[in-house]
């Protein structure tokens, strides 16, 4: 592990909506092939650091490498799964068809997806599981199965740096099993994960780096280091849904995802 | 067959046209959620009309169709800027830049009139529209813009699905959705204006929405969306204005608008998965296996308290037991033919395929109702923050 080049150099990072700081002053650096939870509070700004750093909302301050230049040299290297409530699931289209615009940003204008696009689309189809239902019409999935639409269409964009908000919404335990599964072989190959995640109980057996994030970042680092409980007070301001160590760490009562009596979506 | 004479075919294919045009890019703006911006463009457009004829004094279909596209693209922008730059929703920008301008188109019309220069007349039927007035150059000048439009909807198709379906991971791979979303929306006012003068700006928007609202029952494809959209929009388009011709004088744009409503009506009802009559269809299918189930269920239960798991009840008995007791006769004929129950001294006895029907029965529902079936593994879906604990 030489020193290397961060895949992501967020310096100064401040976004405010309406005058109101969603992100102030952030700064992260994530090494390559790191596999890394950003967690915190409902409205604590993870959804829009993720759009920030893929350069989808404006910044008041701050700025974005990735992989050591501006994203606008880097798209081709940076894959996105959005929240799955983002879209119109009732949409007209296929799986396939949804898989085929991670292919979208290589093939550049007016060219269509050919055989190779379809072929590439398959495979990323397999890798989740989803290949018998390359024909349906996704308004026919589960809620697992759309996210793993999902992640098909960002493994198709052979990206260095995949960026995900919340992949584990939702989704049943067998699903949930088989992306942790994908997310650590992506990491095994070199890749750098970035996930907003929710189930803090499950982060030091997913995840190797940890962001605690409350509008300011409170720590990031690899789990055994910053997955502390003093941090997590720190971010979830003594509401601590959760303990990071000590004996009740392993009491069945904590088991299951964080519960705090709001819906769980970021803002 | 009646043979067509020279205005009236000029008519029918003008209008159909419009309606191609209109239905297939409007299928774009209904998938995207914004039916009702082509509502705000139609009548954005008459000003344009006006100023457009105030300024050159031309009645040439090209002159005043550029003025309505220039109008109606202005009014989009207006809409755009009340929604960055205020609080104002936007379904209440829409509404403010739709009455504005049709206000001050109306105005505008009206001084035009008051003119005591002849040329003037006829320009109130952009109002409701008139098919009638549609000369070979007015069919070629629509069918000219609507290529136009179609071409550019076909070259940027992979850019405009993803804009419709997913404008954030479009950004993300780099696009440039404002531009496309720009594009977008010229193809719209492209598509309204061709249709202005034959259908009105008043009810404009129908044809952009309808279309689009009824092919999206009969298929799950956006290809198949946009291209049946066009199919009835042209359909309508030259039924209404061959009817709004022949017959009495009804003005065009209504006739046409009332036969696309006719199309959306039938596909509402009618299309096979999504339609209305499909649904009910299947809620009788679904109520008649619950109770074919519901009275095999009984009949065991009523059973069990016997030596003989075959001994034979009769109807009324098991009619005390359901909600619904004139059903219980058509439920045993079904179950009679299905061999799962047969008819012995009035009464009616479990077969020996009944009763293992009925025990597969209990045992599913006596799964339901264990509780520790219910865990995370068991259903293999885990159990979500502030859902009740069942």
């Amino acid at each position: 592990m030489s020193p290397r080049r961060p895949a992501i150099d967020v310096a100064d990072l401040t976004v405010a909506y309406r005058d109101e700081p969603v992100l102030w002053d952030v700064d992260l650096r994530v090494p390559e092939g790191v596999l890394m939870a950003i967690v915190g509070p409902n409205g604590a700004g993870k959804t829009t650091l993720i759009k920030s750093i893929l350069g989808l909302l404006p910044m008041a301050a701050g700025r974005v490498e990735v992989l050591g230049a501006p994203l606008a040299d880097r798209r081709r290297d940076v894959a996105y799964v959005p929240q799955r409530g983002s879209v119109d699931w009732d949409f007209p289209t296929s799986v396939l068809d949804v898989v085929l615009m991670g292919t979208y940003g290589r093939l550049g204008w007016i060219r269509r997806p050919g055989a190779e696009e379809r072929a590439r689309a398959s495979e990323a189809l397999e890798q989740v599981g989803m290949a018998d239902f390359a024909d349906r019409q996704i308004a026919q999935l589960s809620g697992g199965q759309q996210q793993r639409v999902f992640l098909a269409r960002a493994l198709v964009q052979d990206a260095a740096v995949y960026l995900m908000d919340e992949p584990f919404q939702g989704v049943d335990a067998t699903t949930e099993r088989a992306i942790v599964t994908l997310l650590q072989r992506l990491r095994e190959e070199g890749k750098t994960v970035l996930v907003v995640h929710h189930d803090l109980q499950t982060v030091p057996e997913y995840f190797d780096w940890v962001l605690l994030l409350n509008v300011r970042r409170i720590a990031a680092g690899p789990v055994d280091e910053v997955f502390t409980d003093a941090n997590l007070r720190a971010a979830y301001g003594g509401r601590v849904p959760f303990q990071a160590g000590g004996p009740s760490a392993a009491d069945p009562a904590r088991l299951g995802p964080v519960a705090e009596g709001a819906p769980l979506r970021a803002s | 067959m009646i043979e067509l004479d020279y205005t009236l075919r000029t008519v029918a294919l003008g209008a159909a046209v419009l309606g191609l045009s209109s239905g297939s890019l409007g299928a774009f703006a209904v998938l995207r959620g914004q039916s009702l911006l082509g509502d705000a463009i139609s009548h954005a457009a008459l000003p344009g009309v006006a100023l457009a004829f105030l300024l050159t004094a031309s009645k040439a279909p090209l002159v005043l169709v550029v003025g309505a596209g220039l109008a109606g693209w202005v009014g989009t922008l207006c809409v755009s800027a009340v929604v960055e730059r205020s609080r104002v929703p936007y379904d209440a920008a829409l509404g403010i830049v739709l009455s504005v301008f049709f206000g001050l188109g109306m105005v505008l019309l009206t001084y035009i009139q008051s003119q005591p220069d002849a040329s003037q007349a006829g320009l109130d039927t952009f109002l409701f529209g008139q098919a009638a007035a549609l000369v070979g150059r007015d069919v070629v000048t629509m069918a000219v813009l609507g290529a136009v439009a179609l071409v550019a909807m076909l070259v940027f198709w992979k850019e405009f699905k993803l804009l419709l379906f997913d404008p954030d991971f479009a950004a993300s791979q780099g696009l440039p959705v404002r531009a496309l979303d720009v594009g977008l929306t010229t193809l719209l006012v492209i598509a309204i204006v061709i249709g202005l003068q034959t259908v009105g700006v008043v009810l404009m928007s129908a044809l952009i929405v309808a279309p689009a609202a009824a092919a999206r029952q009969w298929t799950d494809r956006l290809w198949g969306v946009v291209a049946l959209a066009g199919l009835f929009g042209a359909l309508s388009g030259a039924s209404g204005a061959l009817l709004s011709a022949t017959g009495a004088r009804v003005p065009t744009g209504p006739t046409i608008v009332l036969v696309a409503t006719f199309v959306v009506g039938v596909s509402l009802l009618l299309a096979p998965r999504r339609g209305l009559v499909a649904a009910w269809a299947r809620g009788i299918r679904n109520r008649r296996v619950l109770r074919v189930a519901g009275t095999l269920e009984d009949l065991y239960t009523l059973a069990l308290a016997h030596e003989d798991v075959h001994y034979p009840h009769p109807a009324a008995t098991l009619q005390t037991m359901t909600a619904r007791p004139e059903a219980v006769g058509p439920t045993l004929d079904r179950l009679q033919r299905q061999g799962l129950v047969e008819p012995r001294d009035d009464a009616w006895a479990l077969t020996a395929r009944g009763l293992a029907e009925a025990r597969r029965l209990a045992r599913t529902r006596a799964d339901e109702h264990d509780p520790a079936r219910l865990g995370a593994e068991a259903t293999g879906r885990r159990r979500q923050p502030g859902e009740p604990d069942r």
